[in-house]
């Protein structure tokens, strides 16, 4: 099976501290887990503000994986790198997670 | 309180242009504030909170922002639809702006810190695009189901209705009420400036809507629950009337159609926009007084609205005729209508809606209720009692007369029944019948008549051809037996 690729899409509002750390901790991960075959986008709700209704934006940071399908959606500074790949999917959901 | 204080209160408001709502809160929510309103499901949370953005958007040129966390759009609309409201119109003009928030928990995952700056962008770019002056958040608490950190949930919420205030835009926000809160999560806690609670009971299968200002800082409000109506013309918050017994009391006397019952009101009758009750057993003439009564006001060329409750117009009108009392020559000349209803079709406050549009659209001098005690069938005394308060509030204040039967049953004595209603009335009339012989007697008596000088005799009447006939004053040597247990004496008042 090719290995997927990752579309994936940060969304902040301004550049705060927790979006400084949420796109740091982003890149970390996408380069420990996905190198070569992931994009990130980064959308600045300060200035596209319209853009928020469309992935139903409400907490920020927000990370939307719009590829591969289904869309998944993480919101926190991705500090909890165990919870950020169970939420890609690139672990598998344990029962006490 | 010096009275001018009443109306120009301190704190600024923004009519909902709800009829009655912006009554009990002399003139609306507070202007450039939050408001919670809290209720059960299916107690018109939504559609309060949606005809505050809807008139504001129509009538007062603020056009508002709905921001809806309930996760299904198409029921929000299908609701509105039937109160009459097009939204989509409105969204067209640039008056109304609707963001669907879902949240589902299930699909996001929580990884650190995080805030709702989001839901703040959102809302701060609908309100620039159609520059609102008002918002709603419905059901802002579904968050609660969608995020875990009910922390961050919490301190976001309270930086909300704070940044909400800065901007003076007025808010509506809907809530669940909770077990022993008014909201599941306490929202009073963080919005203080004006609570509103709605209720929804069914008692005996007869519906009825309340709403309560709980809390309105700085300013007045009634503190009473009102009820109120949902239908095709919106939210009625019943009464449409003063709180105040501030009612203008014209000199003007009217006849009550029979120069005797005058004659012992003190010469001239009634006065104009008071309220008289007459009461009495089955049969002893409380309808035919009645009629005598509209005769003579449609004599003066006024305006009679009539409400049965009890027979149909026809039967009425032929029953009088009858009688010796023409009123189908009124009904044709319209200056008197009839409105026949079944006390128990409707709750009190469906009939309570109808008597008001009926006065407001026919705009009568004179209004009859008869008989008022079979609205007992649909409520208690006490929720007849409060009806009609507010039923003689809303005469009052146009000043029409009104004229109330009530049929009282021979176990009880005369009073028993109308002890609940009978201060609310400025005059009280008895009729009643003797035995005598082998014959029954009709006796009249006026029992109290505020602000008149009142005759203490009890006099005998009888039926004629034309009417009724009260014979003339004598020693009242004997008085009905229910009637003669109260003193005789003229009742100061």
């Amino acid at each position: 099976m090719p290995p997927e690729k990752f579309e994936l899409r940060l969304y902040v509002a301004g550049q705060t501290p927790k979006a400084v750390r949420a796109f740091a901790n982003l890149r970390r991960i996408c380069d420990e887990h996905l190198a070569g075959r992931y994009s990130i986008e980064v959308v600045d709700l300060v200035e596209n503000p319209a853009l928020g209704r469309g992935d139903q934006i409400l907490a920020l940071p927000t990370l939307v994986r719009r590829l591969p399908t289904p869309i998944k959606k993480i919101i926190g500074d991705l500090s909890n790198t165990e919870r950020v790949l169970v939420g890609l999917d690139l672990r598998p959901r344990r029962a006490s997670a | 309180m010096p009275k001018k204080s009443l109306q120009s209160n301190a704190v600024e408001k923004a009519p909902t242009g709800i009829s009655g709502l912006d009554e009990i809160t002399f003139g609306g929510l507070p202007a450039g504030r939050p408001t919670l309103v809290s209720g059960g499901p299916g107690s018109g949370k939504t559609l309060l909170g949606v005809s505050f953005l809807v008139n504001g958007a129509e009538s007062f040129s603020e056009p508002g922002v709905l921001v809806t966390f309930e996760e299904n759009a198409e029921e929000l609309a299908s609701d509105v639809r039937s109160l009459g409201y097009d939204l989509d119109k409105l969204v067209q003009q640039k008056k109304l702006l609707i963001d669907y928030v879902h949240v589902d928990r299930a699909e996001i995952e929580e990884t650190g810190e995080y805030d709702l700056e989001g839901l703040f962008v959102r809302l701060d770019h609908a309100i620039k695009q159609i520059g609102a002056r008002r918002v709603m958040l419905d059901t802002i608490e579904t968050l609660f189901g969608g995020l875990k950190d009910t922390g961050i949930l919490r301190a976001e919420l309270r930086r909300l209705f704070r940044w909400l205030r800065d901007r003076k835009i007025t808010t509506v926000v809907t809530a669940e009420r909770g077990e022993q809160m008014f909201t599941r999560q306490g929202l009073e806690e963080y919005i203080t400036d004006a609570v509103i609670a709605l209720d929804h009971r069914v008692s005996e299968q007869i519906s009825t809507r309340r709403i309560r200002v709980v809390k309105y800082r700085g300013s007045m409000h009634g503190t009473n629950e009102y009820p109120f109506l949902i239908d095709r013309d919106g939210i009625t918050v019943l009464p449409v009337t003063s709180l105040l017994l501030e009612h203008s009391a014209p000199d003007q006397r009217v006849s009550s159609g029979l120069p005797a019952l005058d004659g012992m009101l003190g010469g001239p009758g009634f006065y104009r926009g008071s309220t008289v009750l007459l009461s009495g057993t089955a049969g002893t003439g409380k309808t035919t007084l009645a009629a005598h009564f509209v005769d003579a006001a449609c004599k003066r060329g006024e305006r009679c609205l009539y409400f049965l409750f009890e027979e149909s117009p026809q039967q009425m009108v032929r029953n009088m005729r009858s009688a010796g009392v023409d009123l189908g020559r009124w009904v044709d000349k319209g200056l008197l209508q009839f409105h026949a209803d079944r006390p128990n079709r409707h709750g009190l406050e469906t009939h309570l809606l109808a008597m008001h549009h009926a006065v407001e659209v026919f705009e009568p001098d004179v209004v009859v209720m008869d008989p008022i005690t079979n609205l007992l069938a649909v409520g208690t005394q006490l929720d007849v009692r409060s009806m009609l308060t507010r039923v003689i509030d809303f005469l009052k204040t146009r000043s029409i007369t009104a004229l109330f039967t009530s049929l009282t049953t021979p176990e009880h004595s005369l009073e028993h029944t109308e002890t609940l209603i009978s201060s609310l009335m400025d005059t009280w009339i008895l009729v009643a019948t003797q035995l005598e012989g082998r014959q029954r007697i009709r006796q009249v008596y006026v029992l109290k008549s505020r602000g008149m000088p009142h005759s203490n005799e009890v006099r005998d009447f009888h039926f004629t051809s034309r009417g009724i006939e009260i014979e003339p004053a004598q020693v009242p040597t004997r008085a009905p037996a229910t009637v003669a247990r109260r003193p005789v004496a003229r009742r100061g008042k």
